[in-house]
């Protein structure tokens, strides 16, 4: 803890010497006490764009968990849907969210929609990928015992792959969580007036650098948090399982 | 079919043949063993008896009329199941409600009453294959397959196990793959050894006693091992 506050009050000496010694011009680079200025007149504001921005990480995670979770407990059951979704999943990667983020606006309007499914469309892959990963590691010893035991294919998966992926899954939720962020304000930064991203787009217009700053600072202590808060979870849930 | 299992082919892997052609048949009682060095196939034959993949290509035939049972060197006990919940894992795994009373009776059987709310992290190698044990009686089948259920045990241990195991497995049928002479001259009702060339049917002289495996250090047991050593190398 000392050493991250040392950290810190060094990062933000650097950053004001800078400024005196540079003379830079607040429009290029503001001083941080003008951001922190700026985080205080517009708390208000501030606070109700990272209120809707927590809002589409929260759903945009939940849902493209879900999606990513079910996808790979589908594909862990077939080969041959293993065989054909892979490369689409890979293909699905391939192409930038922020192509992708215009085009879902069109589709979807200005609202929270396309935001959510920008979300989802990070956050599905890591989840699917890493339980995938995980679905395929069952010891074969196991798997030969539930054979010779008589186990349904439904009852192997249950009982054995799918708690015994479980700590694959939650190393893809930790990291969705980290990117979840990334996705809703790809979104805002596209289409729409609320949220983190459009607060920056807006004050970056107007030449607003320390309160673009200010919204970027919020936004990357919502991300810690969020994804700490992920972590504990996750590690609660999986406890029992003693993995 | 009078056996209760019987394989007969050979097979390969890739092009290469991984045993000359064999023929064994399994009786309706007592512990055959089937000894011999790693690599020989022995596995192959014990896991196409158990009807699972073996990774070899088989040319034959195989038969079994009654349903098995296994226990291997990796006891394969499910890390987040405690020793109850290991021992009933197939009851679980076929949706029916274990008896939890029979469970307690089988984990008592082997020694671990006081453990079976332990997880398998904080039990030894030893007391893990106890657990194992448990589990393949809890299965009540009448052919059970071991596929060198000792073999990563010290010494003492695997002795242990061995004299448990035959106490605890009378009445049934059992095959038991093993790569240690001294466990075949112990356990075994008749020993098959299988080389490169094939099966060998191994004379044993003398009788084991009833539920029970043959003294480790009695001279006739000694001498078996030593015999089966001689064949083994030969």
């Amino acid at each position: 803890m000392r050493t991250v506050l040392a950290l810190i009050v060094t990062v933000l000496a650097l950053w004001q010497g800078v400024i005196w010694l540079a003379g830079m011009p607040p429009f290029l680079l503001p001083s941080p006490i003008s951001v922190a200025e700026a985080l205080w007149i517009n708390r208000a504001e501030i606070t109700r764009h990272a209120g809707y921005t927590l809002a589409e990480v929260a759903l945009g995670f939940v849902l493209g968990s879900a999606l990513g979770a079910a996808l790979a407990v589908a594909m862990g059951f077939s080969a041959k849907l293993t065989a054909v979704l892979r490369p689409i999943l890979t293909f699905s990667q391939t192409i930038p969210v922020f192509a992708l983020a215009p085009i879902l606006t069109l589709w979807l309007g200005f609202g929270m929609a396309p935001k959510i499914a920008v979300t989802v469309l990070i956050v599905f892959f890591p989840v699917c990928s890493a339980f995938l990963d995980g679905l395929a590691r069952t010891p074969q010893a196991a798997l030969d015992l539930a054979q010779v035991m008589g186990a349904s294919r439904g009852r192997i998966m249950r009982h054995l792959r799918i708690p015994a992926a479980l700590p694959y899954l939650a190393t893809g939720l930790r990291l969705a969580a980290v990117y979840a962020p990334i996705g809703a304000v790809i979104g805002e930064w596209v289409g729409g007036a609320r949220g983190l991203g459009a607060l920056m787009i807006h004050a970056n217009g107007r030449m607003k650098t320390d309160l673009v700053f200010a919204a970027l600072l919020v936004l990357s202590v919502m991300t810690v948090v969020f994804a700490r808060l992920v972590a504990i979870a996750v590690a609660r849930l999986w406890r029992r399982y003693a993995v | 079919m009078s056996a209760a299992a019987i394989v007969r082919g050979r097979a390969w892997v890739g092009d290469t043949a991984l045993f000359a052609p064999v023929d064994l048949e399994l009786g309706t009682t007592g512990w055959t063993c089937l000894l011999g060095p790693s690599g020989v196939g022995k596995s192959t034959i014990l896991r196409l008896i158990a009807g699972l993949e073996t990774g070899a290509r088989f040319e034959g035939r195989v038969e079994t009329n009654r349903p098995v049972a296994l226990m291997a060197q990796d006891p394969g006990l499910i890390g987040w199941l405690d020793v109850t919940g290991n021992v009933t894992l197939g009851a679980r795994l076929r949706g029916e409600n274990p008896d939890p009373a029979r469970a307690e009776t089988l984990i008592k059987a082997v020694g671990l009453a006081d453990r079976a709310h332990h997880l398998p992290s904080n039990l030894s190698g030893g007391q893990r294959q106890r657990v194992a044990l448990a589990r393949t009686l809890f299965e009540d089948r009448p052919l059970v397959l071991l596929d060198e259920p000792f073999s990563a045990l010290d010494a003492r241990t695997r002795a242990q196990m061995q004299d448990l195991s035959a106490h605890l497995l009378d009445g049934r049928t059992v095959l038991l793959v093993t790569h240690d002479p001294a466990e075949a001259a112990r356990l075994g009702d008749r020993i098959v050894l299988l080389r490169e060339d094939g099966l060998t049917e191994w004379s044993v002289p003398t009788r084991r006693p009833d539920a029970a495996a043959r003294p480790y250090d009695a001279p006739e047991v000694l001498a078996l091992q030593a015999d089966l050593m001689r064949g083994m190398m030969a």
